[in-house]
């Protein structure tokens, strides 16, 4: 009897990786959006740059989407 | 029974198994979604609907999955098909009727070997293949879903926890609208293509397509809409029971399970292991709840889910072995058997009745003490 464990394995790492990556992304772009409305429960002083947490957050963004839009490529091929 | 005769009733058959299969698993993809408030019900199962029709035409392979080595396809004919089809729907429709989310891959994979195993004897079927390519996925793949979800959410909840409220709420919303889509679309590419695959089958077997050809435009055009129908009709019960009774759920949630739900579906489908779509994303909204809390899972629910998993094989496959065994007699076999899985699925639709789960009542909460208190309803945030 023979089983693939190889196989299992690399869609647990796999699968793994994209779902953490993807959520990690999503997190981070929320945090650093939310720095901009300045309601932010944060030690940080008030009227401190928004400007880095938005690029931040556009870049997980963008970052986020590619992986999505692999993920279409991958359905759709 | 004329050869031509039968071919018409397994496509028939073969489309009603595809409707059971939308509707059964229209929660897969919009549970979390129509319980967090992403989507309104109707919304979603609209949406769920298109998409499950656009991913029947996108995908370009051919689903092999049917004949993909479990059962000796030599030993095949229009009339095992038509018996292992009923099996799998009768089965769709219990479960659907205990709100149960149970494979639909496995009901039907179920129907067919139970057939098969009284057309062709045990030899027919490769209990290697049912164990690697069934069994051990089966048993795996709610674990790992599981797992990445908890770690998932557990992250999630973590980075976001000093962030503005209503601007996670609100990026979450998004975001569970995109991860449900990717579900919905992924299962319309894997599950359409079984019935498609099936119906090809029973055209070369009844020399009516040459063998190895690819599926009839009009092929893909039922099995798409039956599916999407089935989608759009929505499973309310099976929703209902993924949404609110094996967890409770929040947007947060949602989003990674439903993440987590379409990137192990892709990476199964695309290194060579499909798994089965219902049971990664009722492994990922376990998870998903136990990341948070683990005391925010109703694991009594969870188990009656994995009995019925543990159900599905055998009881379809018996069902289809009883209904190979009598249309093997001959027309009037046959008719028996359509005239009375017509009867038990019209039973089962008129007990459902009594206590109709529909998109209005979908998101209620069950009546018993254990279930309460629960968190404010997550919608958008304001």
């Amino acid at each position: 009897m023979h089983i693939d464990w190889a196989t299992l394995a690399a869609i647990g790492v796999v699968a793994a990786a994209a779902a953490i990556t993807v959520v990690l992304l999503i997190s981070f772009a929320l945090v650093g959006l939310s720095g901009r409305t300045g309601r932010q429960v944060d030690d940080r002083a008030p009227g401190a740059r928004p400007a880095p947490g938005v690029a931040v957050a556009a870049l997980c963004l963008v970052a986020a989407g590619l992986i999505v839009a692999y993920g279409l490529y991958l359905i759709v091929a | 029974m004329d050869a031509s005769l039968i071919v018409i009733v397994v496509v028939v058959t073969a489309l009603v198994f595809d409707f059971t299969n939308g509707f059964h698993d229209t929660a897969n993809a919009m549970a979390t979604s129509i319980a967090t408030g992403a989507f309104r019900p109707r919304t979603a199962v609209a949406i769920a609907a298109c998409l499950n029709v656009a991913g029947a035409f996108l995908s370009v392979q051919v689903a092999n999955t049917i004949s993909g080595g479990l059962v000796d396809e030599t030993l095949i004919n229009p009339v095992v098909i038509f018996a292992g089809l009923v099996g799998a729907i009768l089965w769709n429709l219990v479960t659907w009727f205990l709100g149960l989310p149970s494979s639909s891959s496995h009901a039907l994979f179920g129907g067919l070997i139970g057939a098969t195993w009284v057309a062709g004897g045990v030899g027919a079927i490769d209990f290697n293949g049912v164990l690697n390519k069934i069994v051990l996925p089966a048993a795996l793949s709610p674990v790992v879903a599981a797992l990445i979800a908890v770690a998932a959410t557990y992250l999630a909840f973590r980075v976001t926890a000093r962030a503005d409220p209503g601007r996670v709420n609100r990026g979450f919303t998004i975001s569970q609208r995109v991860s449900a889509s990717m579900v919905a679309l992924a299962h319309g590419t894997n599950d359409a293509q079984k019935t498609m695959g099936v119906i090809t089958l029973t055209l070369i077997t009844a020399g009516m397509l040459a063998p190895g050809s690819p599926p009839p435009f009009w092929v893909v055009l039922s099995a798409g809409l039956a599916i999407g129908l089935g989608t759009y009709m929505g499973g309310w019960r099976i929703i209902r029971t993924l949404g609110r009774r094996v967890s409770d759920i929040h947007l947060i949630q949602g989003f990674t399970a439903e993440t987590t739900s379409t990137a192990v579906i892709l990476s199964s489908t695309h290194l060579g292991l499909p798994l089965s779509t219902t049971q990664v994303c009722t492994g990922s909204i376990l998870g998903a709840g136990a990341g948070r809390r683990l005391a925010s899972v109703h694991w009594g629910m969870a188990g009656r889910i994995v009995l019925a998993w543990s159900f599905t094989l055998p009881a379809a496959g018996i069902v289809g072995a009883g209904a190979s065994w009598l249309a093997a007699t001959g027309t009037a076999g046959v008719v028996v058997v359509a005239v009375t899985g017509i009867a038990l699925a019209s039973g089962i639709y008129v007990a459902s009745r009594r206590d109709a789960v529909t998109a209005a009542n979908v998101n209620d909460l069950p009546g018993t003490v254990e279930d309460l208190p629960r968190a404010p309803a997550a919608g958008v945030a304001t």
